[in-house]
């Protein structure tokens, strides 16, 4: 012990080889963080569950500073932030899992709204005394590999039942690899797509495996922000129950309609089953296993408006809109799919901004629906 | 201001302490510097104002040092010395103005300078002013008087939202924009808080004979100050410049020392501050909040973001001062871990409470006391406080929720100051075990920060009914 105190401004320092050792070693620390590349495992230390309740849906958030919640792409992160999480599935429960967009997610509606808070506020219970409770694992984006790859870590929660709401928009071949998430969990997708032989997209252009470079600390100071972000507002989650900003006016699903009768690229006349990923939903069921799976068509809005004629709505022509029901009541018949189609199920006065975005009141209706479906199913397995 | 502009001013720092020669330094400064305040103005909706606004702290900057100074008609080396600077700054305007004309490279401002000829004709109705208390000597002190009163005048509109509408709305008219479109937020001038008081400091000290002579240069040095302009501290003349006429023989402990001080700063800032402003107590939040507990949370979550945010850029502030071998005064010094209200005043915003301490508090004291009639103590603390407080309260904006929080500071320091009065001669911690002067002490730090912490909803919010409804929602009744 000299005896001196110890400073940071002692000027017997050298500035340039401060610099050059904070760098030397500002460079190894990135280094072995891209090679062991823990972001995965960062994700799973979670002050949700523990701290802070779970979230009610996966973190999704078009504004941050107003929903309290944001997108971010780290799949685990987002697990490890809902609900799901908390705790191992107790033995008086009946675990419902809900994948699918964002309608199941619930854009536009409080978490009391959704199809999942809905069936929870129904409070059901199965005669074998099991209380059913509902897991929203939706995600405000189309494309069924999006919900096959959310399975692939639903399943890791032991679920006694999926239910799979979809609309045709999840269908193309081409919208398959599309989403972000998708695009940066590449490995993960990569992983499913091989293990189911799933043809989708292009998965060698969609898909880009992170280089060396963006699995450095600076090439992922964005997701470590947004984990660390993710945390932070679990405060803001907590104190107010509040994942998404709901604007009290928004423009309305559009009632006037083009002419275009071409749906992604196809002409009328020209859909058949290659042209939809019904492979994806074989594979959902097939990574089920024993849990079974109910699949929805879920609800849209069905236009009066100019053109009403020529298309049900923004998204869809009647030709094909009509053609993939068909398709898909026939894959259903000769897969033996839980398939139910409730396309025209709530009215059109129960949307709200899409075609597929219902009010609380539609989706009550809808809830209404699959609480029967619940049930029903349950008392099968287990009657 | 983002974290890749204040990169680029500490790197510009750096350069002008370590590469720059001696002889160079002032003259990069005030390059650096007066590039800064076109480069950082904000874009405004009011054609043309983002660049005069800038020019106009210019140019009120070369009026005070007119004003306040005496150019030695006898002394040939200072007076080319005076036309060297004026030139060299006039140089830089106009170098700025004519960006306009460069087309991709445009432009250093936020938008399009105006003309050079607009240019031109300002600087020339400028000049004509700088020439008054040149060629009339005897009306300076008058000159400075009207310099004060504009400058608080200006100081009163942009600190107003109502008087900030009407002067958006007048300047609309003037330059042919629709006035029904005015708002208090069309009329933003950086760095504008911190150099009128600068420039104040300097016209009180002139008419009190307190004013040392200073070159131009220094003196534009002094207010321009690019380290200090967006968040001060608000340094004093005489201290400034006498580090700058006494450049640090030991550069190398400075550059450690700024450079610790800005590692620190910007991870105040960009980080702990970004992160807690995500969850701080906002207007929005405020009605959403709950549940008591959080709302407190939040509260302090806002205490820490306030702090760290300032602090913050004062750190940088200092450091890349020092850099350049000038050392700026220390605006924080652990305000949250003080005992009492007196105490956190001497350690918040410390050189913004030692202005109006020196320009408001004493004065006004003084007089009090001089009274022929005798006033009380108890009534001289009380007024001089609080009056000090609430102006320091609406120098942040002349809005009722920023006049309530200096209010209620000015009650606070008022009550510390009449409670520790009554205290003294009744109690004493020596002889008392420890465990209860530790107990003392952590009650004394528990009431004060807790009291600073409740002070902040009125600054976070817009009005006084929320900032009530926080109270109410805060102690549950």
């Amino acid at each position: 012990m000299t005896g001196q105190k110890f400073s940071f401004y002692n000027n017997q320092v050298d500035l340039v080889r401060v610099l050059v050792k904070t760098a030397v070693l500002f460079l190894l620390a990135n280094l072995i963080f891209a090679w062991v590349y823990p972001m995965p495992a960062l994700g799973q230390i979670s002050a949700y569950n523990h701290i802070f309740p779970g979230r009610l849906r996966l973190p999704y958030g078009d504004n941050p500073e107003k929903a309290y919640n944001l997108s971010l792409f780290n799949l685990d992160a987002m697990f490890a932030s809902h609900e799901l999480a908390r705790r191992p599935k107790e033995a008086d429960e009946f675990r419902v899992i809900f994948i699918g967009d964002s309608s199941t997610w619930g854009y536009l509606l409080e978490n009391k709204d959704t199809l999942t808070g809905k069936i929870n506020a129904a409070n059901l219970q199965l005669p074998d005394g099991r209380k059913i409770h509902s897991y929203n694992l939706g995600y405000p984006v189309m494309s069924l590999t999006k919900d096959l790859t959310l399975l692939s870590y639903a399943m890791r929660y032991q679920p006694d039942l999926i239910i799979w709401p979809f609309t045709l928009e999840s269908f193309p071949i081409d919208k398959q690899l599309f989403p972000p998430l998708l695009q940066n969990n590449s490995s993960v997708v990569q992983n499913i797509l091989d293990q189911y032989q799933l043809k989708v997209g292009n998965p060698a252009k969609e898909l880009k495996s992170p280089s060396f470079l963006d699995k450095t600390i600076i090439g992922s100071r964005r997701s470590l922000a947004d984990l660390a972000r993710l945390q932070i507002y679990g405060i803001l989650w907590s104190a107010t129950g509040i994942d998404q900003d709901i604007p009290e006016d928004y423009p309305s699903r559009q009632e006037d309609l083009e002419s275009k009768t071409i749906y992604h690229g196809l002409n009328p006349g020209q859909m058949t089953q290659k042209d939809l990923a019904l492979d994806v939903l074989a594979s959902g069921i097939k990574m089920a296993g024993e849990t079974p799976v109910i699949l929805i068509n879920e609800p849209m809005f069905i236009s009066q408006g100019k053109n009403s004629d020529i298309r049900y709505n923004f998204y869809y022509p009647r030709w094909a809109y009509d053609t993939y029901r068909h398709i898909m009541s026939e894959a259903s018949s000769e897969n033996k799919w839980a398939y139910y189609d409730y396309w025209n199920l709530v009215p059109s006065s129960e949307f709200t901004n899409s075609a597929v975005h219902m009010s609380p009141q539609g989706t009550s209706i809808f809830a209404n629906q699959i609480i029967e479906l619940i049930l029903q199913k349950a008392e099968a397995k287990h009657g | 201001m983002s974290l890749l502009s204040l990169l680029i001013l500490i790197v510009a720092s750096l350069i002008i302490g370590w590469v720059i020669p001696t002889r160079w330094r002032a003259y990069s400064i005030i390059f650096i510097s007066v590039i800064t305040i076109y480069w950082l103005q904000p874009g405004l909706p009011i054609r043309n104002l983002d660049f005069w606004l800038p020019t106009t702290s210019i140019i009120l900057t070369v009026l005070v040092w007119l004003i306040t100074q005496q150019i030695s008609h006898g002394d040939e080396k200072s007076r080319k010395l005076f036309l060297g600077v004026g030139l060299f700054t006039v140089s830089i305007i106009l170098l700025i103005s004519l960006t306009r004309y460069t087309g991709i490279a445009c432009c250093i401002t936020p938008a399009r300078p105006p003309p050079i000829t607009h240019v031109l004709f300002g600087l020339a109705v400028a000049g004509l002013l700088a020439l008054l208390p040149v060629m009339i000597p005897n009306t300076r002190r008058f000159l400075g008087i009207i310099a004060i009163c504009i400058i608080i005048g200006f100081l009163i509109i942009l600190k107003s939202p109502i008087l900030l509408t009407a002067a958006s709305a007048n300047l609309r008219n003037l330059t042919g924009q629709p006035a029904d479109l005015a708002s208090s937020q069309d009329v933003i001038w950086f760095g504008f808080s911190f150099l009128s008081f600068r420039l104040l400091h300097t016209l009180f000290d002139y008419r009190s004979g307190k004013l040392p002579a200073y070159r131009l240069d220094e003196f534009v040095i002094y207010t321009l100050f690019f380290p200090a302009l967006p968040a001060g501290p608000i340094d004093r003349s005489q201290r400034f410049i006498n580090d700058l006429r006494n450049p640090p023989t030991d550069n190398k402990k400075n550059r450690i020392e700024g450079t610790w001080r800005i590692i620190f700063g910007i991870f105040k800032k960009f980080v702990l501050a970004d992160l807690l402003a995500l969850i701080a107590l906002n207007s929005r939040n405020s009605h959403e909040v709950n549940s008591t507990l959080w709302l407190w949370l939040i509260l302090y979550a806002y205490a820490l973001m306030i702090y760290f945010d300032f602090s913050g850029y004062t750190d940088v502030a200092i450091g890349m001062g020092k850099y350049m071998g000038i050392s700026l005064p220390e605006n924080f010094n652990q305000p949250y871990l003080k005992q009492n209200l007196t105490s956190f005043w001497n350690s918040w915003h410390i050189t913004l409470a030692q202005w109006f301490r020196a320009y408001y508090f004493n004065p006004v004291t003084r007089f009090l006391r001089s009274r022929p009639y005798k006033i009380p103590v108890w009534l001289i603390i009380l007024i001089s406080q609080v009056s000090t407080m609430f102006l320091i309260g609406i120098w942040h904006g002349i809005t009722w929720n920023f006049a309530i929080w200096g209010l209620w500071h000015g009650a606070g320091l008022f009550i510390n100051n009449r409670w520790t009065d009554w205290m003294r001669p009744r109690f004493t911690s020596q002889g008392n075990p420890n465990w209860i002067n530790y107990f003392l002490h952590f009650g004394n730090w528990f009431i004060t920060f807790n009291f600073v912490a409740l002070g902040w909803v009125w600054f976070a919010l817009p009005s006084p009914e929320q900032s009530l409804e926080v109270f109410r929602k805060l102690f549950g009744f």
